[in-house]
């Protein structure tokens, strides 16, 4: 006989394959970005815009920001689940925590789009 | 049976000054305050990539501002935090896939993070800096 007690929303298994699937895309992003800017050198205004107003780039790039932003929310709320105990401020600090990171999406998308 | 042994009693120290990390350790603890820091600042570098791309006036303004010895010190130590954070957690993605799992292998991993991050790092803040 199984005496298995099973509990939890099970979003546990979700959010730590999204934390590593988030890492991965940064990582490449990121390797990619420096490659492309020891290829290009922009040395001016003009030349740093044309390389984020590409298209796939500015793509990529918000793809960065998303995945950053996603993962900082995952360890960002372990954090507060390490440290804080009163349900009240917990659930404060990830009200605040989801409102900045929603926001930082807008603006990031904001100064992509701008381009 | 299992929450009798959970509920065991065991030696607990959580003194701060009298704890010595062994280097995993201290590669676990760095990824989370690096993580924190750069967290923390993302509207400093979204502000500062926002400035970068805006007009010629704005790139001027980013300029100025990144070129101010003070802000050079934060984003010297943000690169570090950045670099050490994307170091570590290619460590911990290999421990995920069970690479590199037992201990002498993983305490030989956690000097590697460190003898990459340090170095990259100055590198980085060569080229882009």
């Amino acid at each position: 006989m199984i005496n298995r007690i099973v509990v939890g929303a099970h979003y546990g298994l979700r959010d730590w394959i999204a934390q590593r699937a988030t890492a991965v895309i940064m990582a490449i992003y990121s390797v990619l970005l420096v490659a492309v800017l020891l290829l290009v050198r922009p040395a001016t205004f003009e030349a740093w815009q044309a390389v984020f107003a590409n298209g796939l780039m500015k793509f990529l790039t918000f793809l960065f920001f998303v995945s950053l932003f996603y993962h900082a929310w995952i360890g960002v709320r372990d954090l507060w689940m390490d440290y804080v105990k009163p349900t009240g401020v917990r659930l404060s600090l990830h009200v605040l925590t989801i409102s900045l990171l929603v926001g930082y999406t807008a603006w990031a998308a904001a100064i992509l789009w701008r381009l | 049976m299992a929450e009798m042994t959970i509920k065991k009693q065991r030696p607990k120290n959580l003194d701060l000054t009298t704890i010595k990390l062994p280097l995993p350790g201290k590669v676990s603890i760095l990824h989370r305050v690096s993580g924190v820091g750069l967290f923390l600042c993302l509207p400093v570098l979204l502000w500062l990539f926002g400035a970068s791309l805006g007009s010629p006036e704005t790139f001027a303004a980013f300029k100025a501002v990144a070129g101010m010895w003070p802000v050079k010190v934060v984003l010297a130590g943000l690169l570090w935090a950045f670099v050490h954070h994307f170091c570590a957690g290619i460590r911990f993605l290999l421990l995920d896939m069970h690479v590199g799992i037992e201990k002498q292998a993983a305490r030989k991993s956690s000097a590697v993070v460190f003898a990459v991050s340090i170095p990259l790092t100055l590198v980085l803040w060569g080229i882009l800096l």
